[in-house]
């Protein structure tokens, strides 16, 4: 923004400083510039322990979900059935740089999972998970995907020796405590992952391992394998948005680490809370159904 | 109805991210909790920084002590030390899933044998008293109200349901029970022990009280700043929760229940859960609910049970995800199906 304001600034010439000053402070129609930026200088309110306040149901205003890149709007699976109801909307991507450094091989599974998301055969315990995305059968999304599905997730954080701070989601009750500055490792996988947090500044850092290889990042089959590392930054940046910006480290199955980023929105209706996205019944005949008692037998 | 609770052990079993926590501290120190926690409140009590009674840890809820009064301890509200040891061995004797004194059905129920109890519920609770019901004073539920023949009906469907799914025959996932299925478990208020995972972690935040609950991995989020509830309509598994402070004791009340969650499954449109939770001493909560629905029990009841604050932590437990039990239940009703077995 700076750069292109001083560009600018030369253009006007003798117009002034003072002019450009005005400019910088209030953003006029169509000084495209500043939108989606936010001033640096933003101070957090505090809880009584000194710690940023990150309390609140925030929630992810993003396609992410669909698919982390950059992606056109496509059709429902069943289009005869669901018709605008299942379409998916066109997004840009949260990716740096649009691109995941896939390794070859795993390139291929990507599409593979892709062409194979909605199929789902539980017949063996072994091959349980070979099949379809997760959130169809409404698995816990584990981390980064559970703070971009589109359902809101609410922090509580507290203030002093506790060394805990509370994320639940509205999608299927999923939830995870991030440990401060705690020292233990994973001490097994799970779906939702192992998070251990620190303060930054006026940033959360949360790292997190221990995540199960099963989670996918989004509906387009990307994914990863049990050797990855998240690490999240929840930033406040006003004292409606945090700022969250991830970093992906999987050297199973990607070539470098690489990052996401999306402002994060306070949900601001009065009394507004999370509700119950309790999906399991919405699966039972998708995932079960193929051993129900049927009527003609 | 204990070869349901076997396969719903099963099920507990095999899902994945399954992570037992066994209670290792705290034994023997907490005092006992009063009867009446809100009558003799702490003389000092914890607060957060913001001023409220501060509530926050791990605790561990489990306890040998049934919900109800067994008969054999008749009108005894409270034992002494003597009769206190013997009832205690007793219960640990009837929980004891190690013994083979039962034939090879019995067995089968106690698959899940000793490596699975958490050692507090072998322990009965600190003031001895001989049910977690301490209102009405004989220690039992009260009495069902007459059943509309609507609700008549609706219990004949869900006792022939379990029945075909004790017999190995249930037609699908909707016979099963909200654990089987992996909705709800011990999540659903209120609270009250089991074999392991008895773990509840509280946080606080200015104007929330959240209730982690190990299984099944939901937390129960308690706005406590005075907002209204949901309108009627909008109704959940475990309900919609509002609290308030009384004095130092946080009171919780939750409506909203679907059908198909209540407590005895009680008319939700009439039943009514509250809960209260003093911090009675440093390492004890004082767990009371009272369960009152004038559609399915002839009087309010109210139980009391002592939450011991616990050095373990709270780990994932994941159920539907890995849930290999329901498809073996369902394929293997299918194959007895096809094989000429009916329901007996």
């Amino acid at each position: 923004m700076r750069s292109r304001l001083s560009i600018f600034a030369m253009g006007v010439g003798l117009a002034g400083i003072a002019g450009l000053l005005w400019l910088v402070a209030i953003p006029t129609e169509g000084q495209s510039t500043n939108v989606g930026t936010f001033p640096g200088s933003y101070k957090a309110p505090r809880m009584p322990d000194g710690k940023p306040n990150l309390n609140g149901i925030w929630q992810a205003f993003t396609t992410a979900n669909w698919d982390i890149q950059d992606h056109e709007a496509q059709p429902g699976p069943h289009p005869e059935l669901m018709g605008a109801y299942g379409a998916g909307p066109a997004g840009q991507g949260v990716v740096e740089g649009n691109e995941i450094p896939y390794q070859a091989w795993a390139l291929a599974k990507k599409k593979e999972n892709y062409e194979n998301r909605m199929k789902v055969d539980v017949s063996s315990d072994e091959r349980w998970h070979d099949l379809g995305d997760p959130e169809l059968k409404c698995y816990m999304p584990g981390v980064p995907r559970a703070t971009y599905m589109p359902f809101p997730f609410q922090i509580v954080q507290g203030s002093g020796p506790e060394p805990y701070i509370l994320m639940a989601y509205e999608f299927t009750s999923s939830t995870r405590v991030i440990r401060m500055n705690w020292k233990d490792e994973a001490p097994a996988e799970s779906w939702m992952g192992w998070s251990r947090g620190r303060w930054d500044g006026d940033t959360l850092v949360v790292d997190v391992t221990g995540l199960r290889k099963e989670t996918w990042f989004d509906r387009a089959g990307n994914f990863h394998s049990d050797a990855l590392h998240v690490v999240e930054r929840y930033t406040p940046v006003s004292p409606y948005h945090l700022q969250y910006d991830v970093t992906i480290e999987d050297p199973q199955v990607f070539t470098r680490p690489w990052k996401m980023s999306m402002p994060l929105y306070r949900r601001m209706e009065k009394d507004v809370q999370l509700l119950e996205f309790k999906c399991v019944p919405f699966t039972e005949e998708l995932v079960f159904g193929p051993f129900r008692k049927r009527s003609s037998e | 109805m204990k070869i349901i609770s076997f396969i719903a052990a099963l099920v507990v079993m095999v899902a994945g991210g399954v992570l037992l926590t066994f209670a290792q501290s705290a034994q023997g120190q907490a005092p006992a909790v009063k009867a009446k926690s809100t009558t003799s409140p702490p003389a000092k009590t914890r607060r957060t920084p913001w001023g409220d009674p501060d509530l926050q840890g791990i605790w561990n809820i489990a306890t040998s002590t049934p919900l109800q009064r067994p008969d054999r301890v008749s009108a005894k509200t409270v034992l002494n030390d003597e009769e206190a040891v013997e009832f205690q061995e007793e219960l640990a004797q009837e929980l004891n899933r190690d013994r083979r004194d039962g034939g090879p059905e019995a067995d089968v129920n106690r698959a899940y044998n000793e490596h699975w109890m958490d050692a507090r519920r072998l322990e009965i609770v600190k003031d001895k008293r001989t049910s977690l019901i301490v209102d009405p004073p004989d220690g039992r539920i009260p009495a069902l109200v007459p059943p509309t023949p609507e609700v008549q009906k609706k219990r004949e469907a869900g006792a022939a349901a379990a029945r075909r799914f004790a017999a190995g025959m249930p037609r699908g996932p909707e016979e099963m029970s909200n654990p089987v299925r992996c909705i709800i478990r011990t999540d659903r208020p209120p609270y009250l022990p089991t074999i392991y995972n008895n773990t509840y972690q509280i946080f606080q935040s200015p104007g929330y009280v959240a209730i982690l609950v190990e299984m099944i991995h939901s937390a129960r989020i308690i706005p406590v700043d005075g907002r209204p509830h949901l309108r009627t309509g909008l109704r959940q598994w475990l309900g919609d929760t509002r609290g308030r402070w009384d004095g130092d004791t946080l009171v919780i009340e939750t409506t909203n229940f679907r059908p198909d969650s209540t407590f005895g499954d009680a008319d939700p449109s009439t039943y009514k859960l509250t809960e209260r939770l003093t911090r009675v001493d440093p390492d004890t909560i004082a767990y009371e609910f009272t369960v009152e629905d004038p559609k399915t029990w002839t009087r309010p009841w109210t139980a009391l049970i002592p939450w011991n604050k616990t050095q373990d932590q709270l780990y994932e437990y994941a159920c539907h995800e890995d849930n290999y039990d329901i498809v073996h239940l369902l394929a293997g009703a299918r194959k007895r199906e096809k094989a000429g077995e009916a329901v007996k």
